[in-house]
């Protein structure tokens, strides 16, 4: 594959700084023009095509397949089952660490979940390969499958999401709803989700030898390539993995699934390149989802609005044979003080393929719930929800009493408010109407989510010709990472965006960490920031240490680097150009590495979250019970802001997603076959244009010198949290009528209005 | 894909020859076709592809005033010609609420009429479907049945027909003409899709070899331009089948209802002209109360089957307002959201 080149898009307006800067998208014009390339749309020579046949049951066994009628078929080279398959090096069942899932790999005929791999044609022709695939037609012995969330015995799992406790408690919960003046008792249900990335899962492998090459889009370079390697028993260095786009990830492609496996496996089996891409329905499976969950919350709140205790309770389900719990209720760990808090979980297990995390995993599904809760008790109160969430402010991280490491949320709630014009809103439900006569509903939510910061390392180097070269293996999966870590890169060895080569996206380079949890540009922009530094105070050696230079003597911290030069701090007169220093050193350039990392003493000190209040307006006609979003306001403090306009348009993204939450998303699986019936983005409705309203996101300004080095918190996944609350509390405030089952549907309404 | 011959015949003739053999099905936009036949619903042995055939691609007025739209006049087409949209400003609305502004400029009046069902059970191949493979059973029956019918359906089928397009022609007593071996004929829309009965697989009236070569509207259709509505409620503003529509067409004569059309779509295997609810209309004041008495005689013999009882009670709403939006007058430009409730709403920018 040839370098991406970047820098052929125009070039960039910029003043001062980089960080903060509204750049638009470096690889935008690579992507308007069709030129970037996805892992889809490479063909190297002699490649086949592999297409996955997956189960039409739930739960039972293959027992037949033809596949001689597939080899049949012109153009089929090859079918893999269980019976004819390269050995994997282990058994993929083994979990060899927590960010392992399991995975189907044609290890036996057994069935666990509806459209899970059974087979593998491989074909000369995409065409060929499908109908080989069709002609397969497997026989089953069908056992009864367990679908959705009262399936079996419910369980306490031993952990939720990644390692968090099941249940956290704080004070005593019965003793403050006894106590308390105003109670509400209420259960919320979330569906079952799909992450539905635009680009489906997709790899095209090629072997040469022992050396594997692998084009496929991923949140997790190394993670994949480290998985890779144990499941072929292959050096790290014999792999290399291309992922310079990706189409969407949104958590379905952070960790390794079957399907690139099997696409591995295939190009082994039969020892030429393969494409292999899942169809739309096939994403409904094998490469996770959002649990459903049903939640259960209990407020009590004494004469004055004061939250006396908050019982949070959520059921979620996992797959018969791996372990992934939505945390949804740890959602009531941090927005509101009351002196008793629980959080708890419990799971059954159904035949489904293992949930896994979706943007937001927990925060999505336990904020619709408890902003739901939090709105119902306000309205008990006979409260302003705005008011009531302001008495119930939390100046400490409540379970943990921690500080926060900063927390502009009433600033949010102001500015939010402000905009919304929230002071105008009916307290009572049902009172507002707009020209046409529709049912008029102002809500809102609080936004959250943990500021997480994982360990990354970085590559920078300054050349010859004074331009700068940063390297790290990150993922640009549609946020703009090539853009917001390149102005990091820029800023790191004080130069213009345009002179440092920044180069991410494959496996060769250094490890970038998963872009997941709202913390890549975090993770790889402290790494950047401290290569940079790294590799600037090499070259400050160089000058400060030559009494040629300008600068000798003046000591590594009496330097700054600014627009390709380095100064004197206490002379900006005094400095020479970095290939000055260069070219009189002799060197062909300095280079130096650099790590980011979460600081352990901070995080034992700060609670880091980021926050935001999101004001919605929707309209309901008052017979037929169609709901539109016609407004939306969300206000967010999330630290520093890298690029507003790659911030804005993930908050716009995030706030989107909320509505959709509380409007549309729902995979609809069939009671009796566990079979997921609107598999296609025909049926699974996500928002079209037409439903997303004029959007309006501010960006709180909010300093934290704790949360690491940049003082980023992200912004990858809070504009769901709050925004489906918020949608969800228009509505009820629009009719008067409160649907806890999401996504809230025309029947819900249609005979209550 | 099941590998299948293509012919591409010069005349419509050789194309009914062609298409008469088993196995063969016709190939216009393909907009429906082509993804059944990726998900394996349909795999017919040889596509009949007519796009290319003359005579098929016009709007023309016949001097008794009828309107003839060829059968590959493409949905946008028609929805956007100025004529068009002004005397059957229903049927223009209806085109627009349906698809995406993509589908639409495929999308042929043809391959609209004749287009398959939207039930999932008949998609997804794991499922038994009556329609799919005659006699193989129902599972939509006691499946997932939000979004099935309320009339005419049976213990066979309870599929709906998704066209948005079908309802204000139906409503319009619109007149298929049909090259087929025989042949040219014609049968009222009306006649064109068939209940399920016992043999749901049996779509329409049909033939092999038969090709839907025009839609014609009589000259009574231009009657209600004045006052002619379609309204879907739907999951989502745009991009989405209807749960329930209805077009209402009226004539309204010194203050009193001349004649009444009323069509309801999402709720049959077939777009369901609502006779009975027009008879109340007619010769009475176009006032809410007769609405309502409409509306109910309308869904008199509707019953749920399945988790859809709430489609009566959204269906008779719809009628209702369809009327009422119909007596208010055609408005004189097609909302920025066609057959929406929304339809009124300020800040609506597209569909």
């Amino acid at each position: 594959m040839p370098e991406l080149n970047l820098t052929s898009a125009p070039a960039h307006l910029r003043h001062g700084s980089n960080i903060g800067q509204p750049l638009t998208r470096r690889d935008g014009v690579l992507k308007v023009t069709g030129q970037a390339t996805y892992a889809a749309d490479n063909h190297p020579p002699g490649m086949l095509f592999a297409v996955i046949a997956v189960s039409g049951i739930a739960h039972g066994r293959v027992v037949s397949l033809d596949v001689a009628a597939a080899k049949r078929h012109p153009g089929v080279v090859d079918v893999m089952t269980p019976d004819h398959k390269p050995q994997l090096a282990i058994d993929p069942e083994i979990k060899t660490n927590p960010f392992v899932f399991r995975m189907e790999t044609l290890q036996s005929n057994e069935v666990r979940y509806a459209n899970q791999p059974i087979a593998v044609v491989i074909a000369e022709t995409l065409e060929a390969a499908t109908e080989g695939a069709a002609l397969l037609a497997p026989r089953y012995e069908t056992l009864p499958p367990l679908v959705g969330l009262d399936a079996g015995e419910s369980f306490v799992p031993p952990v939720v999401g990644v390692g968090n406790p099941t249940e956290n408690h704080l004070g005593d919960v019965e003793a403050g709803l006894a106590s308390a003046e105003k109670r509400i008792d209420a259960t919320y249900e979330t569906p079952p989700q799909y992450h539905n990335a635009m680009e489906p899962h997709a790899i095209v492998v090629q072997w040469d030898g022992d050396r594997l090459s692998v084009d496929m889009p991923t949140q997790g370079l190394m993670l994949s390539l480290a998985r890779i390697a144990e499941l072929f028993g292959i050096a790290h260095d014999k792999i290399h993995i291309r992922s310079p786009f990706l189409g969407g990830g949104f958590g379905s492609k952070g960790l390794m699934g079957g399907p690139p496996v099997l696409g591995i496996m295939a190009a082994k089996l039969v020892g030429r390149p393969i494409k292999l891409v899942l169809r739309r329905e096939q994403m409904y499976g094998p490469v996770g989802h959002r649990a459903p969950t049903r939640q259960r919350l209990r407020i009590g709140a004494d004469s004055e609005g004061r939250l006396t205790a908050l019982d949070h309770h959520a059921r979620t389900v996992s797959s018969m044979f791996d372990d992934f719990y939505e945390p949804a209720a740890d959602a009531s760990h941090t927005l509101y003080a009351a002196p008793a808090i629980r959080t708890s979980h419990d799971a059954v297990r159904v035949n489904t393929g293992t949930p896994l995390f979706m943007r937001a995993p927990g925060e999505a599904t336990g904020s619709i719930a408890l902003e739901s809760a939090i709105d119902e008790m306000a309205w008990a109160c006979g409260m302003d929800p705005l008011a009531f969430r302001l008495k119930n402010y939390a100046e400490v991280e409540p379970i943990s009493g921690k500080p926060f490491s900063s927390k502009a949320l009433r600033a949010c709630y102001e500015q939010g408010a402000a905009r919304f014009g929230w002071a105008k809103r009916s307290p009572q439900p049902r009172q507002m109407r707009d020209d046409a006569g529709l049912l008029v509903g102002w809500g809102m939510g609080t936004a959250t989510f943990p500021a997480l910061m994982f360990q990354a390392e970085a590559r920078a180097a300054i050349r010859r010709d004074g331009s700068g070269v940063m390297e790290i293996g990150a993922h640009d999966m549609g946020q703009g990472a090539w853009t917001a870590l390149a102005q990091i890169a820029a800023d790191a060895v004080g130069l213009d965006i345009d002179r440092v080569t920044f180069k991410a996206g494959t496996s060769d380079l250094p490890d970038a960490g998963i872009a997941g949890g709202s913390a890549h540009t975090a993770t790889a922009g402290a790494a950047i920031h401290s290569a940079g530094a790294a590799v600037i105070a090499k070259l400050a050696d160089l000058a400060t240490g030559d009494e040629r230079s300008p600068l000798f003597g003046a000591g590594n911290t009496g330097v700054i680097a600014r627009d390709g030069r380095l100064i004197r701090r206490d002379d900006e007169s005094r400095g020479e150009s970095y290939a000055e220093i260069l070219a009189r050193a002799g060197v062909a350039e300095v280079e130096a590495r650099g790590t980011g990392a979460p600081n352990p003493a901070a995080m034992e000190e700060y609670a880091m979250h980021a926050h935001g209040a999101v004001f919605a307006e929707v309209k309901v006609d008052p017979e037929l019970g169609q709901i539109r979003v016609t407004r939306m306001v969300g206000a967010f403090a999330a630290g520093r802001i890298v690029n507003p306009r790659m911030v804005q348009s993930q908050l716009f993204g995030g706030m989107i997603w909320g509505m959709s939450f509380a409007l549309h998303e729902e995979a609809i699986t069939d009671r009796r076959t566990g079979r997921i019936m609107n598999a296609n983005l025909g049926e699974y409705h996500v928002p079209v244009n037409a439903d997303v309203p004029p959007l309006d996101v501010i960006t709180v300004e909010e300093q934290d010198p704790h949360v690491n080095t940049l003082g980023i918190k992200g912004v990858g996944e809070i504009g769901i949290t709050g925004s489906a609350g918020a949608v969800a509390n228009a509505v009820w405030h629009a009719t008067g009528v409160r649907v806890r089952r999401f996504p809230i549907r025309i029947e819900d309404l249609l005979t209550q209005l | 894909m099941k590998p299948f011959d293509y012919v591409r015949p010069a005349t419509v003739s050789e194309a009914v020859v062609a298409a008469a053999r088993p196995g063969a099905a016709y190939l216009a936009a393909g907009t429906n076709l082509l993804d059944l036949m990726k998900g394996n619903i349909s795999r017919p042995d040889r596509l009949v592809d007519v796009t290319h055939l003359d005579g098929l691609d016009a709007i023309e007025t016949l001097p008794d005033g009828s309107l003839r739209i060829g059968a590959l006049v493409s949905n946008a087409d028609l929805a956007h010609d100025p004529a068009f949209a002004k005397t059957y400003p229903a049927v223009a609305e209806a085109l627009l609420s349906g698809a995406s502004a993509q589908l639409r400029n495929a999308a042929t009046v043809g391959g609209n009429l004749l287009q398959r069902t939207r039930c999932a059970y008949f998609y997804d191949t794991a499922s038994r479907c009556n329609k799919r493979e005659a006699g193989s059973g129902c599972d939509a029956r006691e499946g997932e049945s939000r979004g099935h019918a309320v009339l005419g359906w049976s213990d066979s089928c309870i599929a709906t027909h998704p066209s948005d397009f079908c309802v204000p022609l139906v409503a319009l007593d619109a007149v298929v003409e049909i090259e087929g071996r025989g042949g040219r004929r014609e049968i009222a829309l009306d006649e064109l899709h068939r209940l399920p009965g016992n043999s749901p697989e049996r779509e329409s009236a049909l033939e092999p070899g038969d090709l839907v070569v025009a839609v014609r509207l009589p000259p009574a259709a231009r009657g209600f331009a004045a006052h002619a509505r379609y309204l879907k409620v739907r999951d989502r503003t745009s991009y989405a089948f209807a749960v329930v529509s209805a077009a209402a067409a009226l004539r309204i004569e010194n203050g009193k209802v001349a004649e009444a059309r009323i069509a309801l779509g999402g709720v049959a295997a077939k777009p369901w002209r609502a006779r009975a609810a027009e008879d109340v209309l007619r010769g009475v004041a176009p006032t809410a109360d007769a609405f309502q008495e409409a509306a109910w005689r309308a869904l008199t013999d509707a019953k749920p089957s399945g988790d859809n009882a709430f489609k009566i009670e959204l269906a008779r709403r719809i009628v209702v307002r369809a009327l009422r939006l119909a007596a208010a007058g055609t408005p004189a430009r097609l909302p920025a959201l066609p057959a929406s409730p929304f339809a009124s709403t300020s800040g609506a920018i597209h569909a």
